[in-house]
């Protein structure tokens, strides 16, 4: 089992010292009443229901508007340790665009014999028939989650990549408003770098990445598979603070292989979109003829290179589970240097050793399909059951290659309002990180998720998990 | 604009103003349920039922037609698609799809009003009732002032449009309730409950003192129709509902550059409304001539459907 965790305010001293440059925010703690604290969060909470910020649980009707729990307690980076992500995640995005250009091109990386070729070409992300394609200025993941945990002061992790749409952006720039509007008193104690020029950051980067035969004012729009999508909330008010549209797949039409939308005077020409929805959904006539959803002839116009598609189809190759224990090798073979940002220790099942080591070793292990998300298709093993682990060692042994597995980590904790007051829960990190032809950027702030459960290590929102606002400090602070 | 945003922002508006015009007609009702003589007072109910074509859904559930039944069916019953609580759901349900379209205030004002309803306990009586119907107004008319502060932009002017699509309408159905109700036999045209169910009329679009600055020879039947129909004065008014349709389809004209059936329909409907007289729509048969307005009125809607390819 893990050892203990690190207190990102608190430290692992007993003695409660408050991190240097954080001290601020345990004085907060200590004067604000509990009772004060709680009214504060149910009343960021209304606003949330109010404003409609609210989620959809796969298998759970009744639920179906839940919102996610936010906690009032902010989690403070430090200048610094946000300097070195920044530098991390930059060098990390930027190979990964990289390895999503050479392996729809050259494959230089196979040939080096970096990456074994069985887990490219087997793997269902891999889209063989994009082979050859360049997406407009060659950029691929346009915007990337990086989901990152934390072990001590100086060690964070990346936990996964999710270069097909990840979401989440919603809650950091909502969270940031009720912190400012609830507890202003933390923006004098602390100096924040803002997040809120995030819209304008990501309609720049929609513009930029439009092909070259559009015109000087590109048409940007958000496609979203509709108001019953999980994270509806999200696509709505993206489309809404950049003042683009947002289309369902019905609204848009392919002629001439150009993307068109219907407006009430007639079709207007696409340029860029940004699609939230899966690669399989996309267009019918390429990867899904069996669904109704998706724009026919899309592709034909992707290919046409008349529009660009955001971000690009075929990244979730970049992603994969199993992809992922390759990236130091990945980072270093196209940038040169040595990953700035470490991975988490991973045994890859498909290799018979690794995998005998898991089976043996499964009550200690995170195990994780190397193809899920959301919390889904995941043990972990210091906290299941005996049946549970029963389940997984019959699942690895009938398929290993659909698994991989990862020490559990003493994920660092946050102090968190709960029932019986303020108590350390266990938390991640999510920067979004946006690419373009002049470059990576990104705001400094991200969306952490917090296990609101004590001990709970999974922050997923669809499991139970809430979100908390994510201070930068500007430098004069760390 | 994308022509779905459209189709939702005109549906918004339509069912918001359904909903409120649903708790004025439950707000005169209960009124004329009050006035009238003993056994009459479920003839009320029944043409509350019978101006809004729910007679038949409701015979279905085989209840007496008193408040206690009819109020809830009207206010928050599920199985009765023009409830307040489905009105303003579809409103709502709308409004998610074109959440990009509006005001975050007008977006709160209708997520606010649904999850009212939708949290409300079932009105057990009068008192309640009138706090039910109160907080949708309140609601409804917040909403409305929402959309009224958005810019001068297609999203606000589908949203006007379809309200005041919805509006004449509702106007002609409720002049109609009093078609539907006899008076109790011995009661005279003109007598006291005659005139306390045309005040009745007045107070449900809240224009009593409205009325009694226009006309300084106090209440007159002939009068209330009029001004319910041909006074530009009162918003409410068929006249003053059509005048709008032309501001709003002519607005959405200066921006889009396009000018189409709805826009030549809805004149002519202003026009003809402008050279009639009261004496002619009396003449004419009050009843024949508010159905004869619902009809050319459906017309008018779905000829906007056809302009900008609601479907």
């Amino acid at each position: 089992m893990a050892g203990r965790a690190f207190d990102e305010l608190y430290g692992t001293a007993d003695d409660r010292t408050p991190q240097p440059t954080l001290e601020p925010l345990a004085a907060w703690l200590a004067q604000t009443p509990l009772d004060e604290l709680r009214r504060r969060q149910s009343a960021a909470e209304n606003a949330f229901r109010q404003l409609g910020i609210t989620f959809a649980v796969y298998g759970d009707e009744a639920a179906n508007e839940r919102i996610i729990p936010f906690d009032i307690v902010p989690r403070v980076f430090t200048a610094s340790a946000w300097r070195r992500l920044y530098a991390g995640l930059t060098q990390r995005v930027t190979a990964i665009n990289a390895f999503l250009s050479d392996i729809y091109g050259d494959q230089r990386i196979l040939a080096a014999g970096h990456i074994p070729q069985d887990l490219i070409f087997d793997n269902p992300q891999f889209r063989r028939e994009l082979m050859g394609l360049r997406p407009p200025h060659d950029v691929w993941a346009h915007i990337a989650g990086i989901d990152l945990v934390r072990t001590s002061a100086d060690d964070f992790w990346v936990l996964e990549d999710n270069v097909r749409t990840p979401s989440g952006v919603s809650y950091m720039l909502e969270n940031r408003e009720a912190t400012l509007r609830l507890c202003p008193e933390l923006f004098r104690a602390f100096r924040v770098a803002a997040v809120d020029s995030y819209p304008d950051m990501l309609h720049d980067m929609l513009r930029e990445v439009a092909p070259l035969s559009a015109g000087p004012d590109p048409v940007c729009v958000i496609l979203t598979p509709g108001q019953y999508n999980s994270a509806y909330y999200e696509h709505s008010f993206l489309a809404d603070n950049i003042g683009i549209e947002l289309v369902e797949a019905p609204d848009l039409t392919v002629e001439d292989d150009k993307l068109w939308m219907r407006t009430i005077t007639g079709l207007v020409r696409v340029d860029v979109i940004y699609r939230r929805v899966d690669d399989d959904y996309l267009d019918p006539e390429v990867f899904r003829p069996d669904s109704m959803l998706g724009v026919p002839g899309l592709m034909r116009a992707y290919r046409a290179g008349n529009v660009t598609i955001v971000n690009a189809p075929g990244t979730g190759i970049a992603d994969d589970k199993a992809i992922y224990s390759y990236m130091p090798e990945i980072v270093r073979f196209y940038t040169g240097a040595e990953s700035i940002l470490p991975i988490v220790k991973t045994w890859r099942c498909r290799e018979p050793e690794a995998c005998a080591y898991v089976l043996k070793h499964l009550h200690e292990l995170v195990v994780k399909l190397v193809d899920g998300s959301g919390g889904y298709g995941m043990l972990v093993g210091p906290a299941a059951s005996g049946e549970q682990l029963d389940d997984f060692r019959r699942a690895i042994e009938a398929n290993p290659a659909r698994y991989i597995a990862q020490p559990t980590l003493a994920l660092s904790t946050v102090p968190t309002l709960a029932p019986d007051g303020i108590g350390p829960r266990h938390v991640d990190f999510r920067p979004f990180v946006l690419s373009s032809p002049k470059g990576v950027k990104m705001v400094p702030g991200g969306l952490t998720r917090v296990a609101l459960k004590e001990g709970s290590l999974i922050v997923n929102s669809s499991q139970g998990g809430g979100t908390k606002d994510s201070f930068v400090l500007m430098d004069e602070n760390g | 604009m994308l022509s779905r945003t459209a189709a939702s922002l005109y549906w918004m508006g339509r069912y918001v103003e359904r909903a409120d015009f649903t708790a004025r007609l439950i707000e005169a009702t209960m009124r004329l349920d009050t006035l009238s003589s003993r056994p009459a007072g479920e003839v009320a109910w029944t043409s509350a039922l019978t101006v809004i074509e729910a007679d038949a859904t409701f015979e279905a559930l085989g209840k007496a037609r008193t408040q206690a039944n009819v109020a809830p069916f009207l206010a928050v019953s599920m199985d009765h698609s023009g409830s307040i609580i489905r009105c303003l759901e579809a409103a709502r349900r709308n409004a998610r799809v074109v959440r990009t379209a509006l005001s975050r205030e007008a977006w709160s004002a209708i997520n606010r009003a649904w999850l009212y309803v939708s949290r409300a306990k079932s009105p057990a009586n009068s008192q309640a009732l009138f706090g039910f119907i109160d907080q949708v107004h309140a609601d409804t008319q917040s909403f409305a002032g929402a959309c009224a502060r958005m810019l001068s932009h297609p999203s606000g002017m589908f949203i006007h449009l379809g309200a005041a699509i919805e509006r004449a309408d509702n106007t002609a159905r409720l002049l109609d309730v009093k078609y539907h109700i006899l008076l109790p036999e011995d009661e005279p045209v003109g007598g006291v409950v005659d005139r306390d169910q045309w005040t009745t009329m007045l107070q449900t679009v809240s224009a009593v003192n409205a009325y009694r600055l226009l006309y300084r020879d106090g209440l007159n039947p002939v009068h209330i129709i009029e001004f319910l129909t041909l006074r530009q004065e009162l918003p409410r008014s068929l006249i003053a509902c059509a005048a709008e349709v032309v501001r709003q389809l002519g607005d959405i004209a200066q921006v889009t550059d396009y000018f189409s059936e709805a826009d030549s329909m809805a004149m002519t409907r202003l026009a003809n409304l402008k050279r009639q007289s009261v004496a002619q729509i009396i003449g004419e048969g009050l009843h024949e001539y508010l159905e004869d307005f619902m009809v050319q009125n459906a017309a008018l809607d779905e000829a906007i459907g056809r302009q900008f390819r609601f479907n």
